[in-house]
């Protein structure tokens, strides 16, 4: 639309539904196929390049997580041994790889690591499978919790919801970021016994349980307020009316109308907690050595970008191409599920 | 309005208690003895028992918290150590001196930092984002498009220490951030500042843009917008006139959030730029375990947040006239 003009066309909602529903009449009228809404989503989709493609990036990562013991093995290098130890011909005496670019060669693909000498390639490709379980069981985790609250709060009501609400309120008051820093040595206190090793899977844990107790009550709020606008519609009141149990309408009737907000939410909420979780760890609070972890890849890297800077671009790059990919996703699946929204 | 703010400055109180006490309760499951810091690395048991009695740790919990509460409105003595003055959040043993003077001290530093960014990004973050507008679907709007997807991806460790090692150290363009009070000298202030808040804002810009694009679309097409185009008012009267103030609380919203989570988002770029502010001294003091201290950042951080949504509900009533305060 150009501006200024003396009748302007009406843009914005009208136009996007417009075009994104056109598409659907154009189909030969002859066959008149009922699709699910499912169906209509993923049509929607594959027709969205941009979708497609960052799709097939996020796929790329999620893979290379899944196959990372694979591709150490094709590689022949792990991310715990400390390689430039063992060979005093990679480090120089201050612990800076002797070779230009971060010790970059044909050998190790992405450099090697300041001062501990560990492979970065290696280092990196697991950091992927840390960070993205933790964000993974995290995201889970929060959006069941937040389901469970927010229908429990919408459908019941009164004092009920009255409480919950309150609780919603004092856990958004609260500064997160700050609490989880400040906490995370009580949880330790708590999980590990004195004098006992801290486990990866111990600092994975507690790195979801903080994520997840900050992080529920914003999808709890939001679908609550769904849950009271569906509960005075007229097939929940006709189901109601029918005789059907709260169970039967929670799950038959309800639910199956939040999954578009779910599904959007918890496609925000992934790319967060992975920077959540890189965050934490470049404060010293989140996944310990030696377990591979993005966010103490930036923690060393900041250490020593003056002398090698090359150590902090490897997981500054990777971090930034999948938060924008799945970004770009997340528009993508948003527009697929509900065309009329826009941004 | 008045109504308003009473009612919303109550349940703010009270919710800052409730956060306060949690805090207080949780600490003590923390794996550290203020006394202990107090006393010294030799510390002999009578000095120790000596030093928790007069901080008052000898008492239950529920006393000590009471104690606490009180001393944030009048103050409170701490035998041996002296008088903490009224807003008395406690005594840092590290320091040793009251954390509220501590506070004082490094919060100008945090607020500068808030300030010259949000300065920044909202000029050219609504900028970019009305240019978009009224550009929609040509090469500026996709440029701005592409641009703030990749703002508002990356991270202030990242983009912060390469802007870092080129500007500062290999080129040689500016110096290292550092923070000179704004009383005694302006042009430092904002000199030495410069680096971070071209990064925050370079980041922050992003989400206003989105915001003001979509919004101000939305405004484009609205009937009193027409409305006035047809009475024959000038392009650029109903834009600043109209479309732009109706964009106005979805933004008023969002940087109240960004000004809210101030000390939480200030930890990280602190700690970027070695800057000594008060989210550095939130995370230095969980190093040092200075409880205290900590305990007093994480209640500033808590209250900004409550005071902030509510500035933000009042804002909607005065820029939206439509909107009742409930």
């Amino acid at each position: 639309m150009t501006f200024p003009s003396p009748a302007p066309s009406p843009a914005g909602t009208d136009a996007t539904a417009d075009t994104a529903g056109s598409a659907e009449p154009a189909q030969p009228a002859s066959a008149f196929v009922g699709r699910s809404p499912g169906q209509l989503m993923w049509r929607r989709f594959r027709r969205d390049r941009t979708g497609v493609a960052s799709a097939v990036i996020v796929l790329f990562f999620i893979l290379v997580a899944v196959a990372a013991p694979l591709i150490s093995l094709l590689y022949g290098k792990d991310p715990y041994t400390t390689y430039g130890l063992d060979d005093p011909g990679l480090l120089n005496e201050y612990g800076y790889p002797l070779l230009p670019n971060g010790g970059i060669s044909s050998e190790f693909w992405f450099g090697i690591e300041p001062s501990l000498g560990r492979d970065v390639f290696t280092q990196l490709v697991y950091g992927i499978r840390t960070s993205l379980l933790i964000a993974l069981a995290a995201t889970l985790t929060t959006t069941i919790l937040g389901v469970v609250v927010g229908i429990v709060a919408g459908y019941t009501g009164g004092r009920t919801d009255n409480l919950i609400g309150r609780v919603i309120d004092i856990m958004l008051s609260f500064p997160s970021t700050l609490f989880i820093i400040a906490f995370m040595p009580v949880v330790w206190n708590l999980l590990v016994s004195p004098g006992e090793e801290m486990s990866a899977l111990m600092s994975a844990t507690t790195l979801i349980i903080m994520l997840t107790v900050f992080g529920w009550a914003s999808l709890a709020r939001l679908l609550r307020g769904y849950v009271l606008s569906l509960r005075e519609r007229e097939f929940v009141e006709a189901a109601r009316v029918t005789g059907a149990s709260p169970t039967r309408i929670i799950f038959k009737e309800l639910l199956p109308n939040l999954w578009t907000p779910i599904l959007v939410q918890a496609t925000l909420a992934l790319p967060l907690y992975v920077t959540s979780e890189a965050a934490l760890s470049f404060l010293g609070v989140g996944m310990m050595e030696p377990t591979p972890d993005w966010g103490r890849m930036f923690l060393r890297g900041t250490e020593v970008y003056q002398d090698d800077i090359t150590y902090l671009m490897f997981p500054g790059v990777a971090l930034l191409i999948f938060v924008i990919a799945f970004n770009l996703l997340g528009d993508s699946v948003r527009d697929a599920f509900d065309p009329k929204i826009k941004h | 309005m008045l109504r308003f703010l009473t009612r919303r400055t109550v349940a703010a109180a009270v919710t800052l208690v409730i956060i306060a006490a949690v805090t207080f309760f949780l600490f003590f499951a923390m794996p550290s003895d203020p006394a202990r810091l107090a006393c010294g690395k030799v510390c002999p048991p009578e000095t120790l028992a000596q030093a928790r009695h007069n901080l008052g740790l000898d008492q239950p919990i529920f006393v000590q918290f009471l104690e606490w509460l009180a001393g944030v409105f009048v103050g409170r003595d701490y035998e041996g150590l002296g008088h903490c003055s009224a807003p008395c959040l406690g005594y840092s043993f590290v320091n040793r001196a009251p954390v509220f003077n501590t506070i004082i001290d490094r919060l100008p530093v945090t607020i500068s930092l808030t300030i010259g960014s949000s300065v920044i990004y909202l000029i050219f973050g609504v900028g970019t984002g009305v240019i978009a507008a009224l550009n929609q679907g040509k090469a500026l709007d996709k440029i701005a498009s592409v641009a703030s997807l990749i703002g508002s991806s990356m991270q202030i460790y990242f983009v912060g220490t390469l802007a870092m090692y080129f500007l500062v150290f290999q080129w040689q363009l500016i110096e290292r951030p550092r923070y000179v009070p704004f009383t005694e000298n302006p042009l430092e202030w904002a000199y030495g500042l410069l680096l971070p808040w071209l990064v925050l804002a370079m980041i922050s810009t992003a989400n206003y843009t989105r915001m003001t694009r979509s919004t101000m679309v939305e405004q484009l097409s609205e009937d009193y917008v027409r409305t006035a185009r047809a009475k024959g008012m000038s392009g650029r009267t109903v834009i600043t006139r109209f479309a732009l103030r109706g964009t106005l609380s979805p933004i008023a919203t969002i940087f109240g959030v960004d000004l809210a989570v101030l000390i939480g988002g200030a930890i990280i770029t602190e700690t970027t730029f070695s800057l000594q502010g008060v989210g550095r001294l939130s995370i230095q003091s969980v190093v040092n375990s200075d409880l205290p201290m900590l305990m007093a950042t994480v209640l500033l951080a808590a209250a900004a947040i409550v005071v902030f949504n509510i500035i933000v509900d009042a804002l909607y009533a005065v820029i939206d006239p439509r909107v009742r305060l409930s």
